[in-house]
C-alpha cells in the first residue's frame, strides 16, 4: 500500500501551473489536499441529484394516481400540480430543487400531506444514527479483535471460528439473521420460558430493544473487516521488522501492539469507508425487519409509495453521509501512514 | 520454410525430474478439485442449477406440487408426508415454492454479471487501456456512480421501473458494475506494461488483437474470481428487494417473498421463514466458497 494515490485524480500528469502553486510544506499540501476533496464533492452530490432526479420524473404515471382506486379528478390534479411545482418545465423544477437543497429545504412530502421532508427525516434521524453510532461500535473492536486475534493464532482452533464466523457473516443476509434472531429470541425464548422473557421484536427504544437490530446491522462489517484484519496481520507478521522485534527479545505484549497491531491497522482505515456504506444498506434492511421508525424504512415507505421528494432528500443525505465518511478516512489515511503520497 | 534446426540425439535417459507440464487452466482445476469446502459449493451449485431447470418438469410429473396452488384449509402446517417441507399461510407447498425460488435467484445471480462484465468490462478496458484524458474522464464518472449507496439505487430505480424480474435485473447491474470497471482498468494498466504487450506492439497488431489477445487473457483470472463473488452479492440484493416487498412480486416463488409471506405468520409456523432463508444461506455461501477457491486456484503466488 505504499505510495498510494489516495483522493479524486490520479498522480499523472500534473500541470506546470500547479507545481508553481506546490506548497511548501506537508501541512499545506495536506489543507490543500482537503480543500481539493471537499471541493470533489460538489460535482459528485450534484450528479446524484441529477440522476436521481431524472430518474423521477422518468417514472410513469404522475404521483397522484391512485392504484386501483377512485382517480382524482383532473381540476384537483392541476391544483396539486401547482403546489408542488410540478406545472413548471423540468429544468426549472430541477434548478428550483437545487437551490432549495442548498437552503436545506427539500420541499413537501407527498405521501404526508401537509408535511416537510426535512421536518420527516429530523424526525426520523436519531433512531437511524443511534443504531449507525451503537453498530459502528461493536464492529470496530470486534472486527479488529476477531482478525488479530486469529491472525496471532493462525490455523489454531480460534483461527477456523473466526473465520468460519466472518464467511457465515458475509454470506447470510442481514434480513435472514435479523428474521432468525426474531425466531430464538423472540418467538422461542418467549414460549420456553412462558411468556416471562423475551427480546423484543419491534419497535425501539434505548434498552433490550437495540440488541438484535444493531448485532444484525453489525454482523456483515464485522465479518468483512475480521476477514482484512487477519489478512493484513499475516502479511506484516512476516515482514523482517517483526522478526527482528521478536528477535531482539521484545515482549509479546510489545510486539503485538507495537509492531504488528500498528501496521495492520492501515489498510483497515480504507476499510471504514465502506462500512459506512455498508450501515447505510444494513439500516434499510434492518429497520423494515425490526419496524423501527428510522431513515431506512421511511425510505422504503417512500419508494413503495412513490414519496419521490422523500426518495430524492434521502439519496442525497444517505450519498453525503458516505461522502464525508469516505473523506474523513482518507484524511485519517494520511495522517496514519506517512508514506502516502497527497494528489 | 522453418530453418533446418540440427537436431540434437534425442536424450532418452534423463537424470533430473521434468516437471509435468500442464496448462493454467488444468492446474487452477487441480488445485481447485484440492479445496475440499470449494468443491462441495460447486457440487450444490450444480445441483441448484439442475433443480431450477428441471423444477417445471418435476411438476408435470407430479414429482413435486403447483409452487403457486393453495390449499387453504393446510395454512401454515409443518413438514408431512404430503408437504416435505409444510405449506404457507395460504397452503402453498414449500418445498416447491423453494425449488422455483432458486430459479430467480440463479438467473438474477449469473446474468447480472453479463451487465458487469458489458458495463464495468468494458469501461474498464478502455480507461486502462486508452489512459489520459479518456482514463480520467471515465474514472471520474466511475466515482460519482459510486456515490450511491447501492441498495438505495437499486430500490430507487425499480420503483422508477415498476417491479419485475427485468428490472430488477437491470436496476443491479446498473448500479454495481463500477467495482469490476475499477479491477479490470487496474489489470489492464499493469498488463499493458508488460514486455510481451510491447513486443505485440513492435511487431504491428492491432490495439484490437492486442487487447483480446494478450490483455484480456491475462486479466481473466481476478475478473472470474470478482464475477464468483457478484453472484451471492446479487442473490442478496434480489432477496433483500423481494424481502422489502419492492422485488419479485407474488405469486411468483422467490426466496425474499417467502421470507417476507412467512414473517406474516411467524409465531405459528417459524419454519416458513427458516427454510428459503436457509436456501439463500447455502447458495450463498457455495458461492463464497467457488470464489475463495477460484482466487487461491488462479494465485501464481501460491503455484507448485
Amino acid at each position: 500500500m505504499a505510495n498510494t494515490a489516495i483522493g479524486g485524480r490520479p498522480a499523472r500528469g500534473a500541470l506546470p501551473v500547479r507545481r508553481l502553486l506546490a506548497p511548501s510544506s506537508r501541512g499545506a499540501a495536506l489543507a490543500l489536499f482537503v480543500a481539493r476533496r471537499v471541493l470533489w464533492m460538489v460535482p459528485v452530490l450534484f450528479f446524484v441529484i441529477l440522476i436521481t432526479f431524472t430518474l423521477m420524473h422518468l417514472a410513469p404515471g404522475s404521483p397522484w394516481d391512485k392504484a386501483g382506486g377512485r382517480q382524482l379528478s383532473a381540476s384537483i390534479v392541476e391544483n396539486l400540480n401547482t403546489r408542488y411545482g410540478l406545472d413548471k418545465p423540468i429544468w426549472q423544477q430541477f434548478l428550483l430543487y437545487l437551490w432549495n437543497v442548498t437552503h436545506f429545504d427539500f420541499g413537501l412530502s407527498y405521501q404526508y400531506q401537509g408535511r416537510t421532508v426535512s421536518a420527516l427525516l429530523v424526525s426520523a434521524w436519531p433512531y437511524t444514527a443511534t443504531l449507525g453510532v451503537l453498530a459502528f461500535c461493536v464492529i470496530v473492536p470486534a472486527g479488529i479483535g476477531l482478525g488479530v486475534v486469529a491472525a496471532l493464532r493462525q490455523n489454531s482452533r480460534i483461527d477456523y471460528i473466526a473465520m468460519g464466523f466472518s464467511t457465515f457473516g458475509a454470506s447470510v443476509p442481514n434480513f435472514v439473521v435479523g428474521m432468525l434472531f426474531i425466531i430464538v429470541f423472540g418467538v422461542m425464548l418467549y414460549n420456553i420460558t412462558g411468556g416471562n422473557y423475551s427480546l423484543p421484536v419491534s419497535g425501539f427504544g434505548l434498552d433490550d430493544h437495540l440488541i438484535m437490530p444493531v448485532v444484525t446491522l453489525a454482523l456483515l462489517p464485522t465479518a468483512f473487516i475480521a476477514r482484512l484484519t487477519r489478512a493484513s496481520t499475516l502479511d506484516i507478521l512476516r515482514q523482517d521488522y517483526v522478526r527482528t522485534a521478536w528477535a531482539k527479545g521484545l515482549s509479546e505484549r510489545l510486539v503485538v501492539l507495537k509492531h504488528i497491531l500498528k501496521n495492520s491497522l492501515i489498510p483497515i482505515v480504507t476499510a471504514l469507508g465502506p462500512t459506512f456504506a455498508f450501515l447505510v444498506t444494513g439500516s434499510v434492511i434492518v429497520e423494515t425487519v425490526f419496524v423501527i421508525p428510522g431513515i431506512g424504512r421511511s425510505f422504503v415507505e417512500a419508494v413503495t409509495s412513490r414519496d419521490y421528494p422523500m426518495i430524492l432528500a434521502t439519496t442525497v443525505l444517505f450519498s453525503v453521509v458516505v461522502a464525508i465518511a469516505n473523506l474523513v478516512v482518507d484524511v485519517l489515511y494520511v495522517f496514519i501512514d506517512p508514506r502516502v503520497r497527497l494528489t | 520454410m522453418a530453418l533446418p534446426i540440427p537436431s540434437a540425439p534425442l536424450v532418452q535417459q534423463q537424470d533430473w525430474d521434468v516437471p509435468e507440464q500442464v496448462g493454467l487452466w488444468t492446474d487452477v482445476w487441480r488445485r481447485f478439485r484440492r479445496n475440499r469446502l470449494a468443491v462441495a459449493g460447486a457440487v450444490i451449485v450444480v445441483i441448484l442449477v439442475l433443480d431450477a431447470v428441471l423444477a417445471g418438469l418435476l411438476v408435470q410429473i407430479g414429482l413435486i406440487q403447483d409452487p403457486i396452488k393453495q390449499h387453504v384449509e393446510l395454512s401454515a402446517t409443518g413438514p408431512s408426508a404430503a408437504h416435505l417441507l409444510g405449506t404457507d399461510e395460504l397452503g402453498r407447498d414449500t418445498l416447491s415454492r423453494l425449488m422455483f425460488g432458486a430459479r430467480i435467484s440463479l438467473t438474477i445471480g449469473i446474468l447480472v454479471q453479463g451487465i458487469y462484465v458489458l458495463i464495468g468490462g468494458t469501461i474498464g478496458l478502455v480507461a486502462g487501456y486508452a489512459g489520459g484524458r479518456v482514463d480520467n474522464l471515465l474514472m471520474r464518472f466511475t466515482d460519482i456512480w459510486f456515490a450511491f449507496p447501492d441498495l438505495l439505487f437499486v430500490l430507487v430505480l425499480v420503483s422508477v421501473f415498476s417491479p419485475s424480474l427485468l428490472s430488477i435485473f437491470v436496476a443491479i447491474g446498473i448500479v454495481n458494475w463500477v467495482g469490476l470497471a475499477r479491477l479490470v482498468r487496474g489489470q489492464v494498466l499493469s498488463i499493458k506494461e508488460k514486455e510481451f504487450v510491447e513486443s505485440a506492439r513492435a511487431v504491428g497488431s492491432s490495439h484490437f488483437k492486442i487487447v483480446l489477445r494478450h490483455l484480456v487473457p491475462n486479466a481473466l483470472g481476478p475478473i472470474i474470481v470478482t464475477l464468483t463473488f457478484g453472484i451471492p452479492a446479487a442473490i442478496f440484493l434480489e432477496a433483500a428487494l423481494s424481502y422489502i416487498g419492492v422485488g419479485i412480486q407474488p405469486p411468483t416463488p422467490s426466496w425474499g417473498v417467502m421470507i417476507q409471506d412467512g414473517y406474516q405468520a411467524i409465531y405459528a409456523a417459524p419454519s416458513q421463514v427458516l427454510f428459503p432463508g436457509i436456501a439463500i444461506a447455502i447458495t450463498m455461501l457455495s458461492f463464497s466458497f467457488i470464489g475463495d477457491g477460484l482466487r487461491d486456484a488462479l494465485d501464481p503466488r501460491m503455484r507448485r
